[in-house]
């Protein structure tokens, strides 16, 4: 079960296919924080990174950081390598930090069921949002943007009026 | 005309590939049941030869073969559609090429 609206952000300190190690406090200037349970190998996820790239640098300037949490059993789904992360990173562009959490604490944490599932925290890193970035997979049939709606929210101080979806997608692949 | 419907329930897109296989079998008047199996482990996705969630088979042929060439594991199946974008279900185009 997926944690609670209000719940602190998990505390975390995990590798990025940016060389770089990303915690919790690295993002602490953040007007909000966007943790989305991800992968490489899911087609819901690979439907869908262009809108979170795409996402990234829409709210980048207003200080929101987005970023994609990988948490997959590698050795059962090797394309969900933190080397494959790397290479998928690179070739598609990725806007958006993307993390390997190998030890399955952060998506333990959020109690994850699902990639792609969103995680929006407040600048209290406080749950506000939960759920599915947009209404579909395919993006020619989008009509309702729940992630946006939820950081515009966000960001002029106020609650988001649709503060969960059901996320929709692969299961995450628990070891 | 043998019509096969291979899935494995952690995916969620089998119920859209089973209607929009019904919906394009209709359309053509094929009058045919869908056999739909369940594969529930990895010892039967190799048994079955099944490279993920939907696979629908023709008379034993995969609608697509080059996503057939997988190797056998229970995940989410990818599929293209003709612009390119990745879909978890196969397109109705794919489809219909299958049956004619």
């Amino acid at each position: 079960m997926s944690v609670a609206l209000g719940a602190e952000a998990p505390q975390f300190d995990l590798p990025g296919v940016d060389g770089q190690n990303h915690s919790l406090d690295s993002y602490g200037d953040a007007e909000a924080l966007v943790l989305i349970q991800s992968c490489n190998h899911c087609p819901y996820v690979q439907a869908w990174e262009n809108r979170m790239s795409a996402i990234a640098r829409d709210y980048a300037d207003r200080g929101v950081h987005v970023v994609a949490v990988n948490s997959n059993d590698a050795e059962h789904y090797p394309a969900d390598s933190f080397e494959e992360m790397r290479a998928r990173a690179a070739a598609r562009k990725f806007a958006f930090d993307y993390l390997y959490d190998e030890p399955q604490a952060i998506a333990g944490a959020l109690g994850a069921e699902r990639t792609p599932e969103v995680f929006v925290f407040d600048r209290d890193r406080r749950l506000v949002y939960h759920g599915a970035i947009d209404d579909s997979r395919d993006e020619t049939a989008v009509r309702q943007q729940y992630l946006r709606d939820a950081l515009d929210a966000v960001l002029s101080g106020e609650d988001p009026a649709v503060a969960e979806t059901p996320p929709v997608g692969c299961t995450v692949k628990w070891k | 005309m043998k019509i096969e419907l291979l899935y494995w329930r952690e995916c969620p897109s089998y119920p859209e590939a089973q209607q929009l296989l019904e919906e394009v079998l209709a359309a053509h008047g094929i009058d045919r049941p869908v056999e739909v199996r369940e594969v529930t482990s990895e010892e039967e996705a190799a048994r079955e030869r099944f490279p993920g969630s939907p696979t629908i088979r023709i008379d034993g042929r995969d609608i697509d073969p080059a996503g057939a060439s997988q190797p056998p594991a229970l995940t989410c199946r990818i599929y293209y559609l003709p612009d390119g974008r990745v879909s978890p279900v196969p397109s109705r185009d794919q489809l219909e090429e299958a049956l004619t």
